[in-house]
């Protein structure tokens, strides 16, 4: 196990530049989440880790050694593929113990630790099938212990849920996270899914076109996103941005709540007209816009349906909005906030 | 009375769709294929059997039955031993050079380079060139006098021109001859079938075996080998039915000569049956391809069923 440390990696296709400069450190045992829309370099980056593809410029370091230079096999980290990749023509046995034949483990000790890894991930009673025979939580399952069997000095994952449906997804999340917690290995987990990663990273990297936007806690990209993308990239529905006097102002939803629901004493109100809402059970989302702002920014507020009344949020009505001035986040006019809350 | 004619539907009208249903269609369309099956190779097949079975030659044609007497005879004859060793060893030998040049072939097409379109369009020529056109054209590059191979080896030192080897005039080069010929002739096939199964591999198994460890060669043999199994298999079973059965490279380039050194099964029964007009031996030697092939036949695709579970 080791720290990934990347410094301003690019790496371009011809024209295209996928990854534009990134540079990221992961400390030893961390796990770290890629969080970014489709087409921003994720899967791109993890495969410059890997070496399966070699960056344009920039350095790789894994455990503090410079590996520009080092091929695949000799850099021990280990990756799951978004559709996982395993070897058709194997057994689930000989799927898990291929990267440990080919380091010329003894066979023993290959034995040992297929049996460790199909413990853990408690897919003991599939070793003697096929992948075709098994189905898509057992194959991620199966994908997951061929990476880890090597004991690995880092662990990346491309969209390893993405082909598994809504459930299952909440339950392999819980499961790879326990899991990374348990063997403490550092891990690079990419998605597009922002409740993935605010449930699993121990960080964040919010990528967009090629760069990394902000790198932090999930609290911290949450609460105090660092640019209008970040802002709006996470949460759903997004945070509100509205324009003032040559700068942004943002809010989330759920500080945008009703003027009497406002306990603070500092705060900010708006008129809110109401155009539609949604009433999705533990909440009520509210689309509107405020007076004095213009009519395109659309604005939503997300409350609690227990507090707040359907006959109040009729569409149409002019509202007293407020949002505590704390929850309150200023954007300059290129969409960096501003350090004045 | 008009309306009254024209309500009743008319058989013609009834007949016309005929062909929407899909048995009858179906039937009219594989008609010929078992048609031409039945009368081109099920009736001489049968004749075939029913030769071996009798004393029948052309100068003789009497339809007396000898029961497996033809066999026998064949059976116990040198020569026929010489010659299914032959047909073996010629098979055997050309399709795993075919094969070793296809699987390299395809390895090098696989990557690009300047000219690819070019040189894969070049590459099917050996099969498209009719056979007995390119063979006279290998019949000149083996020939004792003329041989292109000789110039360039003897050029290159690694022979003199008294040591030239006789390619078509020693029992094992005319062996070696034909059977690059053969290869020659089959490696385009072989290219094809490499190339469709080594695509058909999808990007990410190939990228996980890298980060798994695995270098050029152990991708190679453990990963996309086994992966292409079947489908190569399948292309295999073509190559050895075809040249198991085949005589025209032999024909051509050596009469099965030097002294019944290239004689293959094909071109014996043919030399026997109709050039000497013993057709009763020579139905009976034609026969032994059959139980021959039909055990390979059957094992490949045994082989080929199991690997796909
Ligand atoms: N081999 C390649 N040749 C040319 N362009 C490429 C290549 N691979 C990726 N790209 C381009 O680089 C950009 C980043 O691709 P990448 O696959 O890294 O995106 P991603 O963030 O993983 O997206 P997704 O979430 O959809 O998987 C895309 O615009 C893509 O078109
Ligand atoms: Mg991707």
């Amino acid at each position: 196990m080791a720290a990934v440390a990347t410094r301003d990696i690019v790496k371009k296709f011809g024209e295209v530049t996928a990854v534009n400069g990134i540079s990221l450190n992961v400390p030893n045992g961390e796990f770290m989440v890629l969080l970014g829309p489709s087409g921003c370099g994720k899967t791109t980056f993890l495969r410059i880790i890997c070496g399966l593809e070699r960056q344009t410029s920039g350095d790789l370091l894994i455990g503090g050694d410079l590996v520009n230079d080092i091929p695949p096999r000799a850099r021990g980290v280990a990756m799951m593929f978004q559709s996982y990749g395993l070897y058709p023509h194997f057994t689930v046995r000989h799927n898990i113990a291929f990267p440990l034949k080919t380091q010329g483990v003894p066979r023993a000790e290959i034995g040992r630790k297929v049996e460790w890894a199909s413990q853990l991930l408690g897919i003991g009673h599939l070793l003697d099938r096929r992948p075709r025979q098994l189905s898509g939580g057992e194959r991620q399952r199966v994908a997951l212990a061929r990476a880890l069997v090597r004991q690995p000095t880092a662990l990346l994952l491309d969209e390893p849920l993405s082909n598994l449906d809504a459930k299952l997804r909440t339950s392999a999340r819980q499961e790879i996270k326990q899991f990374q917690q348990r063997v403490g290995v550092t891990t690079v987990y990419v998605t597009h899914d922002q409740v993935e990663a605010m449930g699993m990273g121990d960080r964040i990297a919010v990528i967009d076109r090629g760069q990394v936007r902000q790198v932090g806690t999930p609290s911290e990209i949450y609460d105090n996103p660092a640019d209008r993308f970040v802002a709006t990239f996470v949460g759903a529905p997004p945070m509100n941005i509205v324009a003032r006097n040559g700068s942004y102002l943002g809010f989330r939803p759920e500080n945008f709540l009703p003027k009497d629901m406002v306990k603070d004493a500092a705060f900010t109100e708006f008129q809110f007209r109401v155009d539609r809402s949604e009433y999705l059970g533990s909440e009520r989302i509210v689309y509107g816009v405020l007076e004095g702002f213009d009519a395109k920014e659309v604005v939503t507020a997300k409350l609690p349906p227990a507090h707040v009344a359907e006959e109040w949020i009729r569409p149409g009505e002019w509202h007293p909005f407020a949002v505590r001035d704390a929850a309150l986040r200023h954007f300059d006019n290129d969409g960096k906030r501003t350090s004045r809350r | 009375m008009v309306a009254i004619a024209d309500s009743v539907p008319k058989p013609v009208a009834r007949f016309r769709f005929i062909l929407d249903r899909r048995n009858v269609l179906g039937s009219i369309m594989i008609a010929p294929a078992i048609l031409y099956v039945l009368l081109l190779v099920g009736v001489p097949f049968l004749m075939a059997v029913y030769y071996s079975l009798s004393a029948y030659t052309i100068y003789d044609p009497s339809w007396s039955f000898v029961g497996l007497a033809n066999f026998e005879d064949v059976v116990q004859d040198p020569v026929f031993q010489q010659t299914l060793y032959n047909t073996f060893i010629f098979t055997f030998g050309s399709q795993m050079l075919g094969l070793i040049l296809g699987k390299f072939g395809a390895l090098v097409l696989l990557r690009p380079f300047p000219g690819r379109k070019f040189v894969r369009a070049l590459v099917i020529l050996p099969w498209a060139v009719p056979i007995a056109l390119a063979t006279v054209a290998w019949q000149w590059m083996f020939d004792s006098l003329y041989s292109v191979i000789n110039w360039t080896l003897i050029a290159l030192g690694v022979v003199t021109r008294s040591q030239a080897p006789n390619w078509l005039g020693t029992p094992h080069l005319a062996m070696l001859s034909v059977i690059v010929v053969n290869a020659w002739r089959f490696f385009p096939f072989a290219i094809v079938i490499f190339l469709a199964g080594i695509t058909a591999v999808p990007q990410d198994v190939l990228d996980a075996a890298t980060v798994d460890g695995a270098g050029f060669w152990r991708r190679n043999y453990q990963i996309i080998m086994p992966m292409i199994l079947p489908i190569v298999a399948i292309g295999l079973v073509f190559g050895i039915v075809f040249t198991f059965t085949d005589l025209s490279i032999v024909f051509l380039m050596t009469m099965g000569g030097p002294v019944g050194a290239t004689s293959v099964l094909g071109f014996a029964g043919f030399q026997t049956g109709i050039v000497s007009g013993d057709v009763s031996h020579g139905a009976a030697i034609s026969l032994f391809m059959l139980p021959v092939l039909f055990i390979v036949v059957v094992a490949m695709l045994r082989f080929i069923r199991r690997r796909e579970v």
